[in-house]
């Protein structure tokens, strides 16, 4: 399974490329100077260098002692991608994108975002390399995060408020398509998930794949031997992958993914994608998505901004179908006792998303024994949600 | 009549085909059926109806607010085919979707309920021919066509395979970029189209921007037909006379 996708794309029915015609000659493109990049040495030479020296690579597997004693269950290591720069995963993706549009001579780099963070990353990487680049926000979301629009404008990054639809993540991302479509010849899209059409869900997982390689050689290096569990917060999935792929393979290694229950799955008013909705098209890829019964794709609802999609990475479609990956979800409310929770036990204030991974890897390692190890994906940093939390936890 | 017939005929008369453009359900569903009359009666050739989608990737501001108004009130494809398959008329119907709205009503229904209902045509943006056989394979056994896009930026490659697979009529897109009116026709235009052309016998449309009777008159003796959308639908939705618009599109695509 880790030869996946097929050379058109595909995990079996998911992936795949459906976008207008006018972009599918770039997506070829794209496709073939990245496979030529991942051979050559000068290019990984420099990627590697940038996130070792730049980005602080690589971050600590760290053995979360205080919490897993209050669990009194298996034991609780937390991978720290909090403590890269620009506090989050996103920056391993964008620091790999933003170099290969600098090697394939792309003056302009567009992206989307949800929270910011995104973002954020991709106006760095652009700073660090000298490149123009515009960020399509929805609109609601420009609101919400005030001091994250700040930092892109500070990093020499326009922001663009998109007011169609529900003026949020999924209409970021349409907008930019179509500031791609119009302006393809001169423009680099820089996804920021494990989204979109090939070879963009295989490109982001690659370039995240580092945070699994780490992982795994830290684990046998401080436990001397693989972990029993792997959790991840799933939005569109990208800190997730990243994590699980090099254990792909390891059928001993159970893995778990952990969607947005929202309110609650009950309620409607969720972001499980995976859990609640059907497979179908969105944003170039066939994935699971939220959608009702005519196909137009349902609004999705989470406390976390980075969860609040209603589609999925469709690596992740296939690794629920073939059953490799168990997906689950974690309500608003447990995502913000667990957010506490970490505050209080161990000093670390965890991104909202990563939260939701915290709070069922506690249920886990309750169920488990003191000799089992549980590693979790602490994919951000809070200090971006503090507004949102303030006078709820 | 079929989309071949109608071109083979406005082709012996020396006419370009007048494609008009406008959303079902649009400004409501009622309205969007009585306007293919409307259409039809002043002098469009064909008209393309558009199946609302919640993300319509491929559009401008103008079809984004009419697909959204639509959906405000609830319409449904198949709401769209049921009251379609009312509709009495000679000029043909193409369906223009994007996938997801398809998929939710099932490949296997589809075409036949299509045929049923009147249409001759579907358009899908979002449907690359990579991953179109099946699609392919379910229209040619309805009868009904599958048009395929091309654009300025299609490989040569490409090119040869989607006119050798596009039925009816080849879809030009005229820009790189989404629909909308615009002011003037994108340079090289007419190049790409002699491309399109010398690669099939199959009429070749341009859409994407055409807006007035003057762009029509530009694209004479090169293109076998034109396709309006937005500039419909914005005169749809501030109440202009679309009679006399429809009109003067078509006078633009007789004159010699």
């Amino acid at each position: 399974m880790s030869q996946l996708p097929d050379a058109t794309g595909h995990w079996g029915a998911f992936g795949g490329r459906y976008v207008p015609e006018t972009v599918m000659t770039a997506l070829y493109e794209l496709e073939a100077e990245y496979k030529a990049m991942k051979k050559n040495s000068s290019f990984n030479r420099e990627f590697n260098q940038i996130l070792c020296q730049y980005v602080g690579r690589k971050t600590p597997l760290y053995f979360a002692e205080r919490l897993t004693r209050k669990i009194g269950g298996a034991k609780i290591y937390l991978k720290r991608e909090d403590l890269a720069h620009t506090g989050a995963h996103k920056i391993n993706n964008t620091i790999g994108q933003i170099l290969l549009a600098k090697r394939m001579s792309k003056p302009r780099i567009i992206a989307e975002t949800g929270a910011g963070q995104h973002g954020v990353a991709t106006a760095t990487a652009c700073a660090l390399m000298g490149l123009d680049c515009d960020v399509y926000m929805g609109a609601v979301d420009v609101k919400r995060q005030r001091m994250n629009v700040f930092r892109m404008e500070l990093l020499g990054t326009k922001v663009i408020p998109v007011e169609s639809g529900s003026q949020t993540l999924k209409d970021a991302i349409n907008e930019a398509m179509r500031d791609w479509v119009t302006n393809i010849e001169n423009t680099f899209y820089c996804i920021g998930s494990v989204v979109g059409p090939h070879p963009y869900p295989m490109i982001v997982r690659d370039f995240q794949t580092i945070i699994g390689q780490e992982t795994r050689r830290q684990i046998l290096d401080q436990e001397g031997r693989l972990p029993d569990l792997l959790v991840a917060c799933v939005g569109g999935g990208s800190n997730a992958i990243g994590l699980y792929y090099p254990f792909l393979e390891d059928n001993a290694v159970r893995i778990i993914g952990v969607e947005a229950a929202g309110e609650s799955i009950e309620s409607g008013k969720h972001a499980a994608s995976l859990g609640q909705g059907s497979p179908g098209s969105l944003h170039g890829a066939m994935s699971y998505m939220l959608q009702d019964e005519h196909g137009q794709v349902l609004e999705a609802h989470s406390i976390s901004a980075g969860l609040d999609y209603p589609g999925v990475g469709p690596e992740h479609s296939y690794l629920k179908d073939i059953g490799r990956v168990e997906y689950v979800s974690a309500t608003d409310q447990e995502s913000l006792d667990a957010f506490r929770l970490l505050c209080e036990t161990e000093g670390i204030i965890p991104a909202l998303e990563s939260a939701h991974a915290v709070a069922h890897a506690v249920k886990e390692a309750d169920n488990m024994s003191q000799d089992e190890i549980i590693v979790v994906n602490l994919s951000g940093r809070g200090d971006k949600d503090l507004e949102i939390v303030e006078g709820l936890v | 009549m079929t989309i071949r017939k109608t071109f083979a005929r406005l082709r012996s008369a020396h006419e370009m085909a007048l494609i008009a453009y406008e959303t079902a359900g649009f400004p409501s569903l009622t309205d969007s059926i009585s306007n293919i009359r409307l259409l039809a009666d002043n002098g469009a050739d064909i008209i393309e109806l558009g199946i609302p989608f919640s993300d319509p990737i491929a559009d401008g501001p103008t079809i984004q607010a009419s697909s959204h108004v639509a959906l405000e009130k609830g319409i449904s494809l198949e709401q769209i085919l049921e009251i379609v398959s009312h509709v009495e008329t000679e000029t043909p119907l193409v369906a223009m979707s994007y996938l997801n709205p398809l998929l939710s009503y099932g490949q296997n229904h589809l075409f036949e309920d299509m045929k049923s209902s009147g249409f001759s045509g579907l358009i899908i943006p979002d449907l690359p021919l990579e991953e179109s056989g099946d699609w392919q394979r379910k229209a040619r056994e309805n009868g009904i066509d599958l048009i395929f896009l091309v654009t300025p930026t299609t490989s040569a490659e490409r090119l040869t395979a989607l006119v050798k697979a596009s039925e009816g009529f080849i879809y030009c897109v005229s820009l790189t970029g989404i629909t909308g009116a615009r002011t003037a026709l994108p340079p090289h235009l007419s190049e790409f189209i002699k491309k399109v052309k010398s690669l099939t016998d199959k009429p070749a449309a341009v859409g994407f921007g055409i807006s007035t009777p003057d762009h029509v008159r530009q694209l004479k003796g090169i293109a076998d037909g034109v396709i309006v959308g937005s500039r419909i639908v914005r005169a749809m939705k501030n109440r202009e006379d679309v009679g006399a618009l429809v009109r003067g599109l078509k006078e633009a695509c007789i004159e010699s």
